[in-house]
C-alpha cells in the first residue's frame, strides 16, 4: 500500500512535471508568439512608413520633374523671319508662357539675339540686338521688370546650325532666353 | 583660372605658327600680261639664304594679274649681273622685262636689284633694299613694289600686311577664334589673340603700328586697341550693347566706331589720346559700319533709315547727311578707295551679297564678284585690289579682286575658317 503511495506521489509529481513543463512550454511559446507579432507589426508599420516614404519621395520627384519638365517645356529660343525683328504669333504664344513662369520667381535673365550668316557681320550685330530687344520689350510691356532682362547681340558669331542652307538658317536667327 | 588660360593661350599662340595660313590660287588675270623672267638671285652670306627672294618677287608679279612670269625650266641662262645677260635668251622666249638681284648677307641683309627692257637692251631701274633689319620675304616684297611701279605707274601694295579672324570649329565647344596678321601674300602668318569668345573687325590706324578690333572676352561685345610692336593692348569701350565697328580716322588720332548704349546703334567718334566721345548720328533707325573718306571730313556708313540697307555720307561739321546707294534694296559696309573717288560694298543681287564697287561721281554700280555669301571687302592701299571673305565648300576663304574686277585670286586657309581681312596701310621699313 505504501508503495501505491510513494507511486501515486511520484506520478503526481511526475504529472506536476509534466504540467509544469507543458505549461513552462506554452508560456514560452506564448511569449514567443507575441514577440514574433510585436516584431511583425513593427515591420509591418516601418514597411508601411516605408512604402509611405518612397511614395511621397515618388510623390516629390514628380512634382519636381513635373516643375522642372513645366520650365523645360517652356520655349527658350525664339526663331525670327529673315532680316527681321518682329515677333511672329508663335513667338508671341511661347513668350506668354515664359512671362507667366518669370512671374512665379525673380531671377534674371539675358536675352541674346542672332542672325544668319547672310548679309554683313555688323549689321547683322545690330539685327541680333534689335531681335533681342523686340523680345525685351515684349517682356517689359506685359509686366517684366526691365532690370531683370539683359539683351545683347551675337550678331552671326555664333550659329547653331553650320551650313549654309535655308534649314540652318532659319535655326540661327532666333533669340535665346538664358 | 579663365583668365589664365586665356593668358596661356595667347603666349602659346605667340610662339607658334598660325594653322591657318594661307595659300594663293589665281582664278583671273589679264588677257595680256607683260611678258617677265625674274631670275634666281645670287646669294652671299652663310649656308642657305631663309628664303628664295626671287620665287617671292615672282609670285607677287603674278599674283598681281598683270604680269606673267616665265617658268625658271624655261631660261636659257640664268644671270647674276650685268656682264652675264644675253639678251637673245630672253627675246627667244619673247620676254619683255628681266629682273636680276643679289642677297648680300654679310652686313645686314640687303637685296640689290636690276631691272632691264629686253627690247630696247637697256637698264630701267636699279636699286637696293634692306639694311634695316627687316626679313628676306620683306625685302622681296619691296623688290617687287619697286618693279610693280616702275612698270605700272601704280605704287606696289606687296610689301603690306593683313589681319584677319581664323575661326575653328570644335565638336561640343564654342568655336576657337584667333585674331591672326600675316605678309600681304598670306605667308608668315602670327596669331595674335586666341579665345573662345568673338573676334570681329580688325581695323589699321593709318601709321600701321596699332590696331583696333572688336572682342567678346568680358562676355560682352568691347573695342581693343592692340600696339603690334610692344603687344600692350587696352580696352577701350565697355558699354552696354553694341560696341562695334571702330575705324581709324586718316590722322590716327580718332576712332569712328558703333555703340548703342542709348538705345539703337549710332556711329561716334572717340578721340583716342582722351577716350571722349562725340555723338555723329542720332537716329532710331541702325546706324553702323563707319568709314572715313581721305580727308577725314566726313564718314560713309549703313543706316536702314529709309527701311532697307543703305550707304550714306554724314559731313562731320555740319552734320548734313546724303544717302549715296540707290541700286538694289542692300548695300552695306562700304570701305571708301584710297583716292576717294569710290567706294566698294556688299550689294545684294536676286538674293545672293556680292561685292559691288560706285563711283562717287556717277551713281552707276559695278558688282566685281560673282559668289553668294561676299562679304568684308578691304582695299589694298594702292587701290588696285581688294580682299573680301567668301564660302567655298562650306567653309570661310578670303579672295581678292582688282577693282576694275579683271584679276581674281583666292587665299584659301590650310585648315578653318577665315573671314574679317583688313589690308594694311603702306608701311615704311623699319
Amino acid at each position: 500500500m505504501k508503495s501505491f503511495q510513494v507511486a501515486g506521489k511520484a506520478l503526481t509529481v511526475v504529472f506536476a512535471a509534466i504540467l509544469l513543463v507543458a505549461c513552462a512550454g506554452n508560456q514560452e511559446a506564448e511569449e514567443q508568439a507575441a514577440v514574433q507579432a510585436r516584431a511583425a507589426e513593427e515591420a509591418r508599420v516601418e514597411e508601411a512608413a516605408r512604402v509611405r516614404r518612397a511614395e511621397e519621395a515618388k510623390q516629390r520627384e514628380a512634382a519636381e520633374r513635373a516643375e522642372r519638365e513645366a520650365m523645360e517645356s517652356l520655349t527658350s529660343v525664339f526663331h525670327f523671319d529673315f532680316d527681321q525683328s518682329t515677333l511672329t504669333a508663335d513667338v508671341r504664344t511661347a513668350l506668354d508662357e515664359q512671362i507667366a513662369y518669370l512671374k512665379s520667381n525673380t531671377k534674371n535673365i539675358v536675352l541674346e539675339g542672332h542672325a544668319d550668316e547672310r548679309g554683313t557681320r555688323d549689321y547683322n550685330m545690330a539685327l541680333g540686338e534689335r531681335r533681342a530687344k523686340a523680345v525685351a520689350d515684349y517682356m517689359v510691356v506685359n509686366g517684366i521688370a526691365s532690370y531683370r532682362i539683359e539683351a545683347k547681340s551675337y550678331g552671326e558669331e555664333r550659329p547653331v546650325a553650320h551650313g549654309s542652307g535655308e534649314s540652318s538658317w532659319r535655326q540661327n536667327r532666333r533669340v535665346e532666353l538664358k | 583660372m579663365r583668365a589664365i588660360t586665356k593668358v596661356l593661350l595667347l603666349c602659346l599662340s605667340l610662339c607658334q605658327v598660325a594653322q591657318a595660313e594661307l595659300l594663293i590660287e589665281i582664278t583671273q588675270g589679264r588677257d595680256n600680261p607683260t611678258s617677265i623672267a625674274v631670275v634666281p638671285f645670287a646669294w652671299t652670306g652663310a649656308g642657305l639664304p631663309a628664303e628664295d627672294a626671287a620665287r617671292v618677287v615672282n609670285g607677287d608679279l603674278l599674283r598681281s594679274g598683270l604680269f606673267n612670269p616665265v617658268p625658271r625650266e624655261d631660261m636659257l641662262s640664268q644671270p647674276r649681273q650685268a656682264s652675264e645677260i644675253y639678251y637673245r635668251d630672253w627675246r627667244a622666249l619673247s620676254v619683255e622685262y628681266l629682273l636680276i638681284g643679289r642677297v648680300d648677307d654679310s652686313a645686314g641683309l640687303r637685296i640689290e636689284y636690276e631691272l632691264y627692257d629686253v627690247f630696247r637692251q637697256e637698264r630701267i631701274l636699279n636699286g637696293t633694299v634692306g639694311g634695316n633689319g627687316e626679313a628676306l620675304r620683306m625685302l622681296a616684297h619691296r623688290v617687287s613694289d619697286a618693279v610693280y611701279t616702275q612698270l605700272t605707274g601704280i605704287r606696289g601694295a606687296f610689301a603690306t600686311r593683313l589681319l584677319y579672324v581664323s575661326v575653328e570649329r570644335r565638336d561640343g565647344l564654342n568655336d576657337l577664334f584667333s585674331l591672326v596678321l600675316s605678309d600681304a601674300d598670306g605667308a608668315r602668318p602670327q596669331v595674335l589673340l586666341t579665345q573662345d569668345e568673338p573676334i570681329l573687325g580688325p581695323s589699321w590706324s593709318p601709321d600701321g603700328e596699332n590696331i583696333a578690333y572688336v572682342s567678346f572676352e568680358t562676355s560682352r561685345s568691347a573695342i581693343f586697341l592692340h600696339n603690334l610692336r610692344t603687344g600692350q593692348r587696352t580696352q577701350l569701350t565697355d558699354f552696354r550693347g553694341i560696341n562695334g565697328s571702330p575705324a581709324w580716322s586718316p590722322d590716327g588720332r580718332q576712332l569712328a566706331m558703333v555703340l548703342s548704349k542709348d538705345g539703337n546703334p549710332d556711329i561716334f567718334i572717340m578721340d583716342v589720346a582722351s577716350r571722349s566721345l562725340t555723338p555723329v548720328t542720332r537716329h532710331y533707325a541702325i546706324e553702323t559700319e563707319p568709314s572715313w573718306m581721305p580727308d577725314g571730313k566726313s564718314l560713309v556708313f549703313t543706316s536702314d533709315r529709309g527701311g532697307r540697307p543703305q550707304i550714306y555720307q554724314i559731313v562731320l561739321a555740319t552734320g548734313q547727311i546724303a544717302r549715296l546707294t540707290f541700286d538694289g534694296d542692300y548695300n552695306a559696309r562700304a570701305r571708301v578707295a584710297p583716292d576717294g573717288r569710290s567706294i566698294v560694298m556688299v550689294h545684294r543681287r536676286d538674293g545672293e551679297y556680292r561685292i559691288a564697287i560706285q563711283q562717287l561721281q556717277r551713281d552707276r554700280l559695278q558688282v566685281l564678284t560673282g559668289t553668294a555669301l561676299d562679304e568684308s571687302p578691304s582695299i589694298a592701299p594702292n587701290g588696285a585690289m581688294l580682299l573680301y571673305a567668301t564660302k567655298r565648300q562650306e567653309r570661310g576663304i578670303l579672295a581678292a579682286v582688282s577693282l576694275d574686277g579683271g584679276v581674281k585670286f583666292r587665299l584659301p586657309s590650310r585648315k578653318g575658317d577665315v573671314r574679317e581681312p583688313a589690308w594694311s596701310p603702306f608701311l615704311n621699313g623699319n
